[in-house]
């Protein structure tokens, strides 16, 4: 099932997943998940909660166990065994209001060595501001992440994974607490990430109007693909129709079906 | 060492005549910068239960110190508290019970072992020590062992502490930036484990984790960053230390629950000034 890509971007890099399934105790979350990333692609991921959307990003990531292949086909030569460098935007951040780690904090000890507990290193801080800067996020450095609101959490996160610039970017997408203007802004901006860094984009999505909009390619995931496509196709198949008792396909924006649509759990 | 007995000596105060205060206080020293150093880690990842627990294997620890004929059980604690750290942070990842449950379980069955066997015959009463601790019998030599640990665990804070913050902020972002996450868990829960555990001959095991979390709860109401947080849970953790223990001189009371007691009091004038 290799997606024909619809943007213009490189092409050539691609990431394969093949087969991949995730077993945590005797429950099945992830079963024979196929999936070709093309950098310069954005692609929505859909679907039920508890479908294993979270679960395939932490696979990804291998942050756990999982059956299955993961390649990365670098398109340049010296990327090589590595692996793809994959920033990630979590959903959110386990911690209070009180918890005293700055955004400044935060950047430093995910791009410096020296330990932040001495303080940050000039360095550190020039990097993080201008990281920030493209997320219009400048002002938030000082403050604490708790004190943070969702979407400027997620802003901040998301120059954190740009930093450095990755091939793959995973995120998270925050269940509720993000107002429906700063859902547009947030998807504008990434968009154009897409474009400006060449990225190969898996965004968890809730906002299915909204993501419609913005996304290249739409994957609805209830334990394994059960649609993939254009927006319009995906939130116009009748499992998607009836899983979210909605058929949301009139708020995409007509593509040309590009991508073959696939059913049932063979993937 | 003869220079801090002539120093501490100088003091023109009845404690400072004695030998044992100015070892004591130099232990204080030594391990109140280790406590507010893990109490910030620990806080900050929610994990006050888990420090709670580990210093409660102990008793497990002691009881097969004494079964194995061991003179000083230390080490067979140590080795207990590192396998209960292990066991514990290897079941939350793999358990679908919560870390609480699991936390709370392990914990009970180290504590009734313990007492099981060190009560056989009736002999319990004379490990009540270890419940109490006490820090004024510290010899020279744990006094070099104390520092030795000091010097490992900054050490250890130097290089890791970066992807210690970062795995506990939040496992998956961690992994997305090449830390080995295991490992970083793992050499938690084991500093964890040695310094609760090394330190409850001389705190006792009752209230030593009050010293681990007090000291970083309160500077948690006044910090605004990361390097606060630390600088301000080493002074209270400091100060808290050397005045609990003078005033377990005059009071004559035990030293590690007086210790808690004054970082108790610095946590409320944290609230205070927070609250302002």
């Amino acid at each position: 099932m290799t997606g024909a890509p619809t943007t213009g971007h490189c092409g050539a890099c691609c990431t394969k997943i093949e087969d991949l399934g995730v077993t945590i105790g005797s429950a099945t979350i992830l079963e024979h998940v196929n999936l070709h990333l093309h950098c310069g692609q954005l692609i929505a991921l859909i679907g039920p909660n508890g479908a294993g959307k979270t679960t395939l990003l932490r696979a990804m990531l291998g942050e756990l166990p999982h059956t299955g292949e993961l390649h990365f086909v670098p398109v340049r030569e010296d990327a090589g065994k590595a692996g793809p460098r994959i920033g990630y935007v979590p959903q959110k951040l386990e911690m209070d209001s009180l918890a005293p780690i700055s955004v400044r904090d935060l950047f430093a000890s995910a791009i410096s060595r020296w330990p932040v507990w001495l303080g940050c290193r000039a360095g550190a801080s020039k990097e993080s501001l201008r990281m920030l800067a493209i997320v219009g996020g400048q002002d938030l450095i000082d403050k604490k992440l708790g004190t943070l609101s969702c979407g400027e959490l997620q802003r901040v996160m998301l120059a954190l994974a740009l930093t450095p610039v990755p091939e793959i970017l995973l995120l998270d997408e925050p269940v509720s607490g993000v107002d429906q203007a700063g859902i547009e802004l947030f998807y504008q901006m990434v968009s154009q990430f897409r474009k400006d860094f060449d990225l190969a984009i898996l965004l968890i999505s809730h906002d299915l109007p909204a993501v419609a909009r913005f996304a290249d390619r739409m994957i609805f995931l209830n334990r394994t693909i059960l649609a993939d496509g254009t927006p319009r196709e995906v939130l116009g198949h009748p499992v998607v129709r009836q899983t979210f008792g909605y058929d949301f396909s009139a708020a995409a924006a007509p593509r040309e079906a590009t991508i073959p649509i696939h059913h049932g759990g063979a993937g | 060492m003869n220079g801090w007995h002539a120093m501490i000596g100088q003091f023109p105060f009845e404690w400072a005549q004695y030998a044992f205060m100015h070892n004591a206080l130099l232990a204080v020293i030594i391990v109140s910068p280790l406590f507010a150093l893990l109490g910030c880690m620990v806080i900050n990842n929610q994990m006050a239960f888990f420090s709670e627990a580990i210093g409660h294997a102990a008793l497990t620890g002691i009881a097969i110190g004494v079964l194995a004929g061991l003179g000083n059980p230390i080490w067979s604690m140590i080795a207990i508290a590192v396998l209960m750290a292990f066991v514990i942070t290897l079941l939350r990842h793999r358990s679908a019970a919560s870390a609480d449950t699991i936390i709370g379980l392990v914990m009970s069955f180290a504590v009734a072992l313990g007492v099981v066997l060190l009560s056989r015959g009736g002999g319990f009463a004379k490990y009540s020590r270890y419940l109490i601790g006490d820090i004024l019998t510290i010899t020279p030599g744990e006094i070099a062992g104390a520092a030795a640990l000091l010097v490992f665990i900054v050490g250890v804070w130097l290089v890791f502490f970066n992807r210690f913050a970062l795995t506990f902020l939040n496992r998956p972002l961690a992994k997305s930036r090449g830390i080995n996450v295991w490992l970083v868990e793992g050499l938690f829960a084991a500093a964890v484990a040695l310094v609760v555990t090394v330190s409850i001959p001389w705190i006792g095991l009752l209230v030593i984790n009050s010293l681990l979390i007090l000291p970083a709860a309160a500077s948690r109401n006044l910090a605004r960053n990361t390097a606060q947080y630390h600088a301000f849970a080493i002074a209270i953790s400091l100060v808290s230390g050397a005045l609990g223990l003078i005033g377990s001189y005059y009071w004559n009371t035990a030293s590690g629950a007086t210790i808690v007691l004054f970082a108790m009091a610095f946590f409320l004038i944290s609230l205070v000034i927070r609250r302002r």
